[in-house]
């Protein structure tokens, strides 16, 4: 067992956890915040997307001991059902999603996708390595890859995106 | 997963002795393969040492005016380094071909060196594997091989590296610093830090017990047209069928690794004089080994083929 | 409510709310993580244990000895169930192996046992401490190594005039075999269920799409009666078929629970799922056509082989080939080996989705050995009736206005007929064209709806809403028939407790669940009427109250105190027998290959449809860009590989089997033609979400050989089936 605090959505914790547990299974099994989907538990999925120190990263491929004085937003540190974020509202105005399990992940990369873009990183999509990105849906396609929809909402997810980038700019 | 301690390392030197002197310990940084792997019991350390605390994270010039990585600069930061763009865009071009956004955001450099394969019967612990259990047997020889190796193999072991980084720091004769449990260090050429499966698949890589990777050099930049192409079943986030990562230079002489054809990067520097001549004889040089099995066989004119286009877009 | 007779105007043809693209009732709890999933239930179920399922080693053979001694000593652990002391069970009626194995093994990955403890860490590493001695035995697992023992289904087969003859004497005529791999659900929620018994009665919450099947099967295993199993699935992280049926998740968590005497909570870890649970059955499809000189269709036969466990059953692929096209001589056969692999059963649009993967190529083929255009060859073969008994009609079938359609919005007449001609840069481009097909099943559905004192409607069935929109389709037909905002609507669904619906699958959800809250509300309507003395053929109920003559009355009053509350189902007489009712489309795709590494990428896509009425038009949009992506990964890169020395499906898990990500998938169009189908219920509404699946991966076969000039028959179709036959590079 050890003792870990971090701040999750704003509100710190502190956590006695079995080394082994993973910060998604902190989130989840602990800290009944269940927004964050566990959909392979090994990182090929982006289902369990979560936002630490404003970085998206598979919450299922780290252990939560690793994140000691560490900022965790999850989905639910987004928006409420009352209190939606943009992109949360642009998902459910272009039906960005279908039975729901991935779509958080996909919510939480999509604004850390445009962060991204914002912050001058490159993709494997980006034609000149010494430019700065711009917002394409070449590049939200890229760059929202890790994170599967069986579904198959891909085409609205881009679309929802798009339109909270275009709103920003 | 098996119950593991952990604990925060102090300082390189003492991770390594930490490490060789613990029966079981591993380092963990990034921990992006190493926890799938223990959830699988693939991987079993009993204590973990958690090198992220340790300033190894920055990218600094050299003095023979080359870059020294960090073994913690997250892929996602190497990749978007200026000077890795501008000076080394193999390189970034292959970390951003690997992955997913996310997974990019944690791997670290010396981790991303690390990785294991991806072969299936590895990943399947019911299965007889020599990589996994020595001596057990390979179950991918005579199984699905698709994906697997097409060279430098053994009757041991059929297995892939998946990396894109290491091919393209192949291509670019990065150098790998570490530490060792004695706190000396030692440089090794990208070259010699992984290995054939030979006999013994389940050592992987010049490291020593305990031995932690602390940079990667680069050396000074060698200009040229960089490219690295990759082809995968899927436009992203899949491993590479084939990659292929070159230097090539306006004279037509350059340097060519390849990805997923091998249990390392495959390079074969003799073979790079065929480049002027073109993809065809400069691939039948590069794969002269390739004994491939008849579910892969396509990665030898994948790899041409890919060359070839490489080729054409360097010349442009 | 019995439905015998085809709709006549109803409430629902107002539309003030059905036919309109409502946003999702349920959109505010997904996109915010409210919405409660199988293994969430954290309110419901304080102090479950965790389980962790074991799954055998081999593929088939005997367990000869279980050592559990080393996993019970393991911190945490509470209980372990396996055959050795789970007590007698039965087996589910829609399950053809066991869910528990042991001592036989039938499957590889087949669950053995479960391991309850404490934590989700301590039963995970405790299960891996059990050590099982396994005798293997022979197993078959190769389909085209079984094809020839395969036996002659016969109660799908079909012959109508002489086939081989008119066959042999065509002008022209294709025989060709294709062939489909197994494929894999691969939902993004794994199978999951948490336990909870309360003396004899157990409640489950799980993710299932067909809740009566469920908790009668459930019940059926553990050898007690339904009425003692309470399923509950409010939110299902998407099923495609893999959740039609109880599985090992459910069955364990109940087993392991009555072991701990604790809630338990089981999730499939993803590595054993594509073994664990059931799969899309790979086929082998020979398909022979003979047409006239003029295109016309006078042989069509299409025979299909696949495999399965020992009482299993076939992939029905070669059905949809009855009624398709014309053609005055016609067979359809399917034949059926056994196989050792894990369970076939149905994936989304089961039959038709191979079926058509097959013959839309051949079609394609065909049109190219006539030098016609393939939709002209497919318009030009149309027929409006059954093929096999002309008598039935189809109810609407506007296949060719699907196909014309197409061509026009997709910019068809661009296309060069030549393969292999049309490139951009490094780029070789083409355009394929698919009909697409799927029956329209009906189900008996039930529903109740309450009228309370705030004149607030609430609907509660058993029905499951998988991702296709149910929630938000029933809450517009409540609204509509009451004559209320959707708003003032309250959906429950998934929940054992409620009356039985048609649940999700086979593509009928939408259609008979909302006709089964219809015959509801007109219950509630008639009721409401009565309560205020008005005729009820006569009362409009709109705005939220219920007008008659020059009568108003707020339906809030009308409900009183105690409110109102009715139940009802509606039941399908026999139209489906005197009309085929089918769904009916056309896709349209563009393609780009790599000149050099045979990669594949789509540009464009666009389906066609014509479905009945459209309840919703934007979910009913996503249910098909849904299915075409999925019709990606088919076309692409699924296939469950089979390692035929060892019996299971190699690459087990989403890493190594791979489905599109969205760098795979272009901006998709849809159009959904005006129809209704007055035969199909009184909401004269089809399906969709499997429809939109038929025929697109063929599409992209198509497109790939108009790109390249080079014709693969094998799905998927990946770069190394055709790089030696791209062009020589200069």
């Amino acid at each position: 067992m050890s003792k870990i605090s971090f701040s999750v959505n704003g509100e710190a914790r502190v956590l006695e956890l079995d080394t082994r547990t993973t910060l998604l299974d902190a989130l989840r099994e602990h800290l009944h915040l269940t927004g964050s989907k566990k959909g392979c538990d090994h990182g090929q999925c982006g289902a369990c997307t979560v936002m630490v120190d404003g970085r998206r990263i598979n919450s299922c491929l780290t252990l939560a001991v690793m994140h000691e004085g560490d900022e965790i937003t999850t989905i639910e540190g987004l928006g409420s059902p009352e209190n939606l974020h943009p992109m949360q509202a642009a998902f459910v105005r272009h039906d960005g999603y279908q039975c729901g399990y991935c779509t958080p992940g996909q919510i939480c990369s999509s604004v850390a996708v445009l962060e991204e873009i914002k912050a001058g990183i490159p993709s494997h999509v980006t034609a000149d390595l010494g430019a700065a990105p711009q917002v394409t849906a070449d590049e939200i396609r890229e760059r929202m890859s890790g994170n599967i929809c069986r579904c198959g909402a891909y085409s609205n997810i881009v679309e929802a995106i798009t339109e909270v980038a275009e709103r920003q700019a | 997963m098996k119950p593991f301690t952990y604990e925060r390392a102090a300082s390189p030197a003492e991770a390594a002795a930490a490490v060789a002197r613990t029966p079981g310990a591993k380092f963990i940084a990034g921990g992006t393969n190493l926890l799938d792997l223990m959830k699988l019991q693939i991987e079993a350390p009993t204590h973990l040492i958690d090198v992220n605390g340790l300033a190894l994270d920055k990218i600094e010039p050299t003095a023979e005016g080359g870059l020294r990585i960090g073994a913690l600069v997250r892929n996602t930061d190497l990749a978007a380094d200026a000077r890795v763009r501008r000076d080394y865009a193999l390189l970034s071009r292959a970390l951003l071909a690997g992955a997913s956004g996310q997974l990019r955001n944690k791997a670290t450099t010396a981790g991303n060196l690390l990785q294991r394969t991806r072969c299936p019967y590895f990943y399947d612990t019911n299965q007889p594997c020599n990589k996994r259990q020595p001596g057990s047997g390979c179950s991918a020889i005579g199984g699905f091989s698709r994906q697997l190796a097409v060279v430098g193999h053994s009757e041991a072991c059929i297995a892939t590296n998946p990396s894109d980084m290491a091919v393209a720091m192949r291509a670019l004769d990065a150098v790998v610093e570490t530490v060792k449990a004695d706190g000396t260090t030692r440089a090794i050429p990208i070259a010699e830090f992984h290995r054939l499966p030979g006999d013994t698949p389940q050592i992987e890589t010049a490291l020593e017990p305990g031995e932690l990777i602390t940079a990667v050099v680069l050396p000074p930049p060698i200009g040229g047209t960089q490219i690295y192409r990759k082809v995968r079943d899927r436009a992203s986030y899949a491993f590479a069928l084939v990659s292929v990562a070159a230097v090539v230079q306006r004279d037509g002489r350059g340097r060519v690794a390849l990805g997923g054809v091998a249990h390392k990067p495959w390079r074969v520097e003799a073979a790079e004089a065929e480049l002027p001549r073109g993809a065809r004889p400069a691939m039948a040089a590069i794969l002269a080994d390739a004994r491939p099995t008849h579910e892969n066989a396509f990665k030898v004119t994948l790899a041409e083929r890919t060359l070839h286009a490489v080729l054409a877009e360097a010349r442009g | 409510m019995k439905f015998d007779t085809p709709a006549t105007t109803n409430p629902i043809d107002q539309l003030k709310v059905v036919g309109q693209p409502l946003d999702r009732i349920d959109g505010r709890l997904k996109t915010t993580g409210q919405a409660p999933y199988a293994y969430e239930h954290h309110d419901a179920v304080r102090d479950a244990a965790y389980g962790y399922v074991v799954g055998a080693a081999i593929a088939k053979g005997r367990i000869t000895s279980m050592d559990t001694a080393a996993a019970r000593q393991a911190p945490g652990v509470l209980a372990i169930v396996t055959h050795e002391n789970a007590g007698p069970l039965g087996k589910g009626s829609m399950n053809t192996a066991k869910l528990l194995g042991g001592p036989e093994v039938d499957h590889y990955h087949q669950a053995i046992a479960v391991v309850v403890a404490e934590t989700f860490e301590q039963a995970r590493d405790a299960a891996a401490q059990i050590r099982v001695d396994y005798a293997e035995a022979e197993g078959a697992f190769d389909l085209a190594a079984a094809r020839d023992t395969a036996k002659k289904v016969n109660q799908s087969a079909s012959s109508v005039g002489d086939f081989e003859g008119a066959f042999a004497s065509a002008p022209v005529q294709l025989d060709a075999t294709y062939t489909t791999p197994d494929q894999s659900h691969a939902m993004m929620e794994p199978h999951a269920s948490i336990a909870a018994w309360d003396g004899d009665q157990v409640v489950v919450w799980t993710s299932n799409q067909m809740i009566d099947w469920g908790a009668g099967d459930l019940a059926k295993t553990l050898n007690m009666p339904k009425e003692k199993v309470r399923l509950i699935s409010p939110f299902i992280g998407g099923g495609f078929g893999g959740k039609l049926f109880l599985r090992s998740d459910a069955l364990m968590a109940a087993l392991g629970a009555r072991a701990a005497r604790r809630p338990v909570k089981v999730a499939l870890q993803r590595p054993l799922m594509m073994n664990n649970t059931t799969h899309r059955p790979a086929t082998i499809q020979r398909i022979r056509i003979g047409t006239g000189r003029d295109g016309r269709i006078t042989a069509i036969g299409h025979e299909s082989w696949s495999g399965d466990q020992p009482d299993g059953q076939p992939e029905i692929a070669a059905d949809q080939t009855k009624l398709l096209y014309a053609g005055a001589n016609r067979l359809t056969q399917l034949r059926l080996a056994v196989l050792d692999l894990p369970e076939g059963n149905a994936m989304r649009a089961p039959g038709e989705a191979p079926g058509l993967m097959a013959l839309e190529i051949a079609m394609d083929e065909m049109a190219e050995k006539l030098g016609m255009d393939p939709v002209e060859f497919r318009v030009i073969n149309d027929t409006q009736v059954d093929p096999n008994d002309p008598s039935r009609p189809f109810s609407q079938r506007q296949l060719v206005e699907c196909l014309r359609i197409g061509a026009e919005r997709f910019g068809w007449s661009r296309r060069n007929a030549q393969p292999g001609q049309a490139r951009e840069g490094r780029w070789l481009t083409g355009m394929g064209v698919a009909a697409a097909f799927r029956n329209n099943l009906v189900m008996k559905s039930g529903a109740r709806v309450r009228l309370d004192s705030r004149g607030e409607v609430t609907v509660e069935t058993d029905m499951t809403d998988i991702g296709t929109g149910s929630y938000t389709i029933i809450a517009q037909t409540a609204a509509e028939m009451m004559g209320v905002g959707i708003d003032k609507v309250t959906v429950r669904l998934g929940d054992s407790s409620f009356p039985v619906s048609a649940g999700s699958g086979g593509q009928w959800g939408a259609n008979s669940s909302t006709a089964g809250v219809y015959a509801a509300c007109v219950k509630l309507r008639e009721a409401v009427a009565r309560k205020l003395g008005f005729n009820s053929a006569e009362a409009v109920f709109t705005d939220g109250q219920v007008r008659s003559g020059n009568r108003i009355v707020p339906l809030a009053e009308a409900a009183g105190r105690d409110g109102i509350v009715v139940e009802d189902s509606i039941e399908f007489g026999d139209l489906s027998k005197r009309y085929q009712q089918s769904t009916f489309g056309s896709h349209f795709v563009e393609v780009a290959v790599d000149a050099a590494t045979g990669e594949v990428r789509i540009r464009r896509m666009l389906a066609v449809c014509a479905a009945g009425r459209i309840l919703n038009p934007k979910t009913a949009r996503s249910q098909v860009i849904g299915a075409m992506t999925m019709g990606v990964g088919a076309a692409l890169m699924e296939e469950l590989a089979v390692d035929k020395r060892r019996g299971f499906f190699v690459n087990h898990d989403l890493a190594s089997y791979e489905v599109p990500v969205h760098a795979d998938i272009p901006h998709q169009e849809v159009v959904f033609l005006d129809e209704t189908d007055p035969v199909s219920s009184p909401m004269k509404a089809k399906g969709v979400g499997e429809l939109g699946l038929c025929g697109v991966g063929a599409a992209i076969a198509n497109a790939i050989y108009n790109a390249t000039g080079v014709r693969v028959r094998d799905y998927p179709i990946t770069l190394d089936k055709y790089l030696d036959r791209l062009p020589e590079l200069a």
